[in-house]
């Protein structure tokens, strides 16, 4: 583990909530607004909320990342479950397998100011999420 | 963690108190609707004044909350959804649908008070 790297597992509903706790505290102390820590809360609520109904288990990682001008959170939701088959699918509004509403991952990147996903199927999805402090 | 349920009148009050699991937002909706038949409510408020995400599964739990409630005869007021909370509701892309929502416990209060002069 890397200095000023939070790792939560995910296994069950509750670890949603402590992902997202963290999430907020982290957030918090890198000085971004009530506002947007809400709105990082809620995307980690989401991600980890897809690997639970998804894949079961697997991993919230949040960091501080800097660029020359700026400084942001990385979020990076990881699992090894049975991956997404059609990405851009799975990006549509309301496109959904597991029953939920659907929304989760064209929505967290609405939340976020940049997303990058990569999944194989059999092998697992990484979403790799960033935002700003304004 | 146990939401507690309070009973004025003919209205029943659930304050979520912070961070709610899934499992206590099912059993809260459990818990609530069996109230409302036990008591024979006609109304019921539910707080989330307290609540700082409300995600996919939140907001989908409050809708079949309302749904059921109302199956029953009684209405449903949600209260106190923080205005950061509900941006991030927003963005994500989730509404509350046919849901009333009022500003803060007496606006809910009073909005059920109204209705039932209405109807009596």
């Amino acid at each position: 583990m890397r200095a000023g790297e939070i790792r939560v597992s995910i296994n069950s509903d509750q670890d949603i909530v402590t992902a997202r706790q963290r999430g907020r505290a982290l957030a918090t102390e890198l000085g971004f607004s009530t506002g947007d820590a809400t709105l990082i809360a809620t995307a980690i609520s989401e991600l980890a909320r897809n690997i639970v109904s998804y894949a079961r288990k697997g991993e919230i990682a949040l960091k501080m990342v800097n660029s020359s001008s700026r400084q942001g959170v990385l979020i990076i939701a990881s699992d090894s479950g049975p991956g997404i088959r059609d990405i851009r699918q799975a990006m549509r509004d309301g496109f959904s397998t597991s029953g939920s509403l659907g929304l989760g991952l064209p929505g967290v990147r609405r939340l976020m100011d940049e997303f990058e996903i990569t999944s194989e199927p059999g092998r697992g999805t990484m979403v790799t999420v960033k935002k700003w402090k304004q | 963690m146990e939401v507690p349920i309070l009973k004025q009148g003919e209205v029943l009050i659930a304050t979520f108190q912070a961070a709610l699991s899934d499992a206590d937002l099912e059993h809260l909706r459990r818990g609530l609707v069996q109230q409302v038949v036990k008591l024979r409510s006609r109304g019921v408020i539910v707080d989330v004044t307290a609540m700082d995400v409300m995600d996919s599964f939140a907001s989908r739990t409050l809708r079949e909350i309302a749904h059921m409630i109302r199956l029953r005869g009684a209405e449903t007021v949600i209260v106190g959804i923080q205005p950061e909370v509900a941006f991030a509701m927003v963005q994500l892309g989730l509404t509350l649908e046919d849901v009333v929502t009022a500003l803060d416990l007496e606006e809910g209060l009073a909005y059920l008070t109204q209705k039932f002069k209405n109807t009596d």
